[in-house]
Formats: structure tokens, sequence, C-alpha cells
């Protein structure tokens, strides 16, 4: 149990992140901190107590494995973060070049 | 089993288009226009044989790489399924033969034809695939590549607004994956129509309230409904006029209400609860967006709050939940992917020839333009529902459809709705095209002959739909393509037998 309540505790933490860091920089680890907390939680849903790898042999059995469907899932999303934290570092280094700071709070000509 | 093959060509055409475009459109000069004309004239071509496979055989499956639903990835295309296909491909379409003339004033156009064809891959897949983890996948394709296109001018405001778009998306999404995990950690399956089987015999509890928010929050902020609204307006009038068509016409609408209906009717089967918050984030997006519509001056962000006044519009009657609700929110669908676009279109060929998106710098262009301000004069006054044109019947169908449902305080909202758009697109033309001729633009030219074309190609489905529908509307409905659209959607959480059965 506890765990789970520490991969929600890093969830928010990368929400906070993005809701008050100022800097764009720190905005996007929010984004990949909170990105990583739901990935991990999608690993915790596909584990077993005492689980082993789902691998078929002849010899053995396999009586308690550990769900191998989350993995193969999360290996795509992590691919996804990655395109999109590309992206978002990409805008921000041509942010950069444009305005000449970080900061969101000097950066608003538009509003929302 | 072959009956199906016609369904992974929607992603796979699309794909190959983005492909050959980025690897060989940079050294021919004009294979990018070409290439981008034939790629999604052919998707139009296939989405209307599409219906006419629908209306012959039914519910038609595709099983990628002959892996069995519910193990392996289901591709579906039934009523709803083939709607949507047909709108976003003649969107499109029509999009791409604008952008012929308009993106010459860009370097790159075929960096713009990649993305654009991987955002439409994406679109497609969404709509058609049947596994929810592979919806996602699709959703964050075309969602990247709609950040990389709003940020494709790399001015100031564009890339501000891409990343305030970029940022808002991705925590969207994040809810998304969230909702998905916490599915599948509950039926153990992925594929939707099981899903839905699976859903339908345990009853509601917590585990399925918990993941319809977190759904209801990724896919409105997608659709852009009233609390997760704020990066459209940026967004939208940031982008190339014909990116923001797209993004208003069909992206909101292919990855936000589509994805909602399919969800919310098909997998957890919708209840009281779910409908009532639908109706309320529906009509409060209506009034907050056309109320704050009424304030800009800024042609474009007009549009772009008029968006998300209209899709309050078709989430009311999808969430009514009465035949004629759903019917009157899809027809309403359409109608706006049509008419909306047509005014990003028309709003792009103001800017092309003048150089200028505010309002109050304009007047008298009807003079100078005469194709621009006809087709945006139908454009505007079907969207503000003067009877002839289609925007009058789907509003008419809504509100006919809320007061039979016993919801008076949502009807007289959307009629009051209705007029604040009325005056909205009033102040349009009255500033943009009548008035007198000011001396600066004197000398403006009409637009080039294939942004003529397409505006003149959604100008006349806008007036033609309307008479259909208003045939159609006096005699009495029939079988139309649109009515088996919502059927889909009427038979809930039994889609999940129908599919399943077509499967095996």
């Amino acid at each position: 149990m506890i765990i789970y309540l520490l991969c929600l505790v890093l969830f928010c933490c990368g929400i906070y992140c993005i809701l008050r860091k100022r800097n764009i920089i720190k905005i996007i680890v929010g984004i990949i901190i909170s990105e990583y907390a739901v990935n991990l939680f999608f690993i915790l849903t596909a584990y077993r107590v005492g689980g082993r790898a789902p691998i078929f042999s002849s010899e053995a059995e396999i009586l308690n494995m550990v769900d191998p469907l989350p993995h193969a899932l999360v290996l795509t999303s992590i691919v996804i973060g990655l395109a999109t934290t590309a992206l978002l570092v990409a805008i921000a280094m041509r942010i950069y070049e444009k305005y000449g700071t970080f900061d969101i709070t000097k950066i608003r000509e538009l509003k929302g | 089993m072959m009956k199906g093959s016609i369904i992974p060509l929607f992603v796979a055409i699309p794909l190959a288009g983005a492909f050959l475009t980025s690897f060989i459109g940079k050294k021919i000069e004009k294979l990018p226009d070409g290439l981008g004309l034939f790629t999604s004239f052919i998707l139009f071509v296939l989405s209307l044989s599409a219906v006419r496979l629908y209306n012959i055989h039914g519910i038609l499956t595709y099983s990628v790489g002959g892996w069995r639903p519910p193990v392996g990835i289901g591709m579906v295309l039934d009523g709803l399924t083939a709607f949507m296909l047909v709108t976003v491909n003649f969107v499109a379409f029509c999009i791409v033969i604008y952008s012929i003339n308009y993106m010459k004033k860009f370097t790159s156009k075929w960096k713009f034809y990649t993305l654009f064809f991987l955002m439409l891959a994406g679109m497609n897949g969404v709509i058609i695939t049947g596994d929810i983890f592979n919806l996602f996948v699709f959703l964050e394709i075309a969602s990247v590549a709609s950040y990389a296109l709003v940020a494709f001018g790399t001015e100031r405001h564009e890339l501000e607004a891409a990343f305030k778009y970029a940022v808002m998306g991705t925590v969207g999404s994040l809810f998304i994956l969230l909702g998905i995990a916490f599915l599948y950690g509950y039926t153990s399956t992925l594929n939707m129509a099981d899903m839905g089987n699976i859903l339908a015999t345990n009853g509601i509890n917590n585990i399925v309230l918990m993941v319809s928010v977190l759904f209801l929050m990724g896919f409105g902020l997608k659709a852009a409904l009233v609390p997760f609204h704020a990066w459209l307006p940026d967004a939208h009038p940031s982008a190339p006029a014909p990116i923001s068509a797209m993004l208003s016409g069909v992206l909101i609408k292919s990855l936000g209400i589509y994805a909602i209906c399919r969800i919310f009717y098909n997998v957890i089967g919708i209840n009281p609860v779910m409908s009532s918050m639908l109706m309320f984030l529906g009509t409060l997006s209506m009034v907050i967006g056309g109320l704050l519509a009424l304030r800009q001056w800024d042609l474009k962000r007009l549009l772009a709050y008029s968006s998300i006044s209209q899709v309050g519009y078709i989430i009311l009657g999808i969430g009514l939940g009465t035949p004629l609700g759903i019917l009157g929110g899809l027809f309403h669908l359409f109608n706006h992917s049509v008419f909306k676009s047509l005014l990003f279109l028309n709003s792009g060929a103001i800017e092309y020839s003048t150089g200028t998106r505010d309002l109050r710098e304009m007047g008298g262009l009807a003079q100078r333009m005469p194709v621009t301000s006809t087709t945006g004069f139908v454009g505007a006054m079907s969207i503000a529902g003067i009877p002839p044109f289609s925007g009058f019947w789907s509003k008419l169908i809504i509100i006919i459809a809320a007061v039979q449902a016993g919801r008076y305080g949502y009807a007289f909202l959307a009629v009051l709705v209705t007029i604040l758009t009325l005056a909205m697109y009033m102040k349009v033309i009255k500033y943009a095209f009548l008035g007198n001729l000011q001396e600066k633009w004197n000398k403006v030219k009409e637009i080039p002959f294939f942004m003529k074309l397409s505006m003149g190609i959604l100008a006349f489905v806008c007036l033609v739909v309307g008479l259909v529908a208003g045939m159609a509307f006096l005699t009495g409905m029939d079988q139309t393509f649109i009515h088996r659209a919502s059927e889909t959607l009427l038979e809930g959480t039994r889609y999940a037998g129908i599919v399943l059965k077509e499967i095996k």
C-alpha cells in the first residue's frame, strides 16, 4: 500500500512543479516527473508478490507470474514521453532566443 | 476478414504520405502539393466507400497482424466511425486544396505537409481503433503533431501559444493514461468491446466513477470544455490559417468529443450522473465561450472562442442521451466542422490579402474580395443559425431535444446563446465586409484560385446540407448516415456484444 502512496506523492510533486514554477525548464521537469509517476503506477498494477518473469519453459510450471502486458505498454508510453519532452525542449530553446528569458511571468503577450 | 481490409488504410495512407513527403519532398519543389492533394483525395474517396461498405455489411472489424481481439489490437468500422471518417477526411481534403496557395509564404512546405499528414493519421487512428491503449497512442501522435504545427511560424506568439498548448495537452494525456491504467487493473483487458462487457456485468462502483472523472478531465481538455479551455484561444489563432481550420474544425472533435462519446456510451455506459455532468459542462462552455467571444477584436480569437461555445452545443446534445439529442449533437458536429473551417479559412484569406486580423482595421472588404465575403457570409449565417443554412437545423434539433427531455433551463440558455452567436457574427460581417472601404485597402487583391475553390466547396456544402436537412426535417427523418451514427451510441454497451460477435 505504501508504495502506491509514494507513487501518488511523486505524481503530486510533478503537478505542483507544473502549476507553481515560473521557469519553463522547471515546468518541463515537472511534466517528466509526473509522467514517470504514471508509468510507475502502471507497472505497479502488473506486480504480483513473489511473482516471476513470464518466460515459458518446458521444465518449470509457472504458477505466479508478473503480468507482462503493462511493461510493453509503459515502454510505448515512455517513447511517447520522449517525443513530447524533445518537442517541449525545442520550443523552450526557441522561446529563449526570442524573449531572452525562461521566466513565464515575462512571457505573457497572449491573454488566455 | 477480407471485407474489413479497407480499415487500416485510413492510418497507413496518411503515414505513407507523411513519410514520402519528408523523404523526397525537400528536393522537388512542386511534389509536396501534388502528393498532398492526391493522398487526401484518396482518403476522402475511401471514407465515402467506408460508408457504403457499412451500409451493405454492417459492422466490419480488422485484426492487426492477424492477432484476434481481445488479445490482439482490433479496428472497428461502425456507424459512428464511418460518419467521423467522412467528416475528418472531407475537411482535410478542402484544407489541403487551400494550403496549396496559402502556405507559399512559409519557407518549408514539405515540413508542413509531413506534420499535417501525421496529424491526420493520428486522428483517423483514434476514430477507427477498437483498443483503448491504441487510442491513447494515436491521440498522442495527433497531439504532438499539432503542438509542432501551432509553433510552425516560430515567432514570439506562436511559440508562447505552442508551449502553453503542449504543457496543457501533455497533462491531459497523463490523466487519460492514468485512467487507462486504472481500467486495465480493474478489467484486465484493453479491448474496448471486451472492457464494455466486463464493466456492464460488474456495474457501477467507485473505480468506474474515478476513471470517468479522469477521462472527463483528459478528453475534456482535448475538446476544450470550459474549465479546461484556456489553451484554445491562444493556440488556434496562432497557427497558420489551414491549421487553425484543422484544429478547430476536426482535431478537438475527433480527439475530444468522439473519444468522450465512444468511452462514455460504448465502454463505461452512460448513467444519469455522467449525463447531467456532460450537460452542465456543455452549457457552461456554451455560455462562457459565447460571452468571451463577443468582446474580441482579433478575428481569429473571436472564431476560437466561438468554437468553445459551439462545442458546448455538441456536448449538450450528446449529454441529453435521448435519440433526438444525440442526433442533433452529431449533426451539429458535422456542421460545425464545415462552417468553422470555412470561417477560419476566410480569416486566413483576409490575412493573406490585407495582412491584418484586427476587425477595427478592416471594413468594406466586400468590394475588393467578393468570393471571400460571399463565402464568409454563408459561413457566418450558418453558424448563427439563420434558416436555410445547415447550422439552424442542428441547433433546432438540439433545442427541441432539450425541451422534450424536460430540460427547459438548458433549452432556454441554448436559445440565448444562439442570439449571442448571431450578435458576434453580425459584428464580423459589419466590421470586415460591409461599410466604407478604407483608403489603404484600395489595392487589395482577391485571393488565388485554389483558396477560392476550397472555400467555395465548403460554403456549397453548408448550403446543400441545410437544404437537405430542411427537407428531411419537414418530411420526417429517414435513414441518413448521421442516423446510423447516433444509433451506434444508442446501442450503448451492447456495442460490445455486436463487435465481439463480428470478430468470431
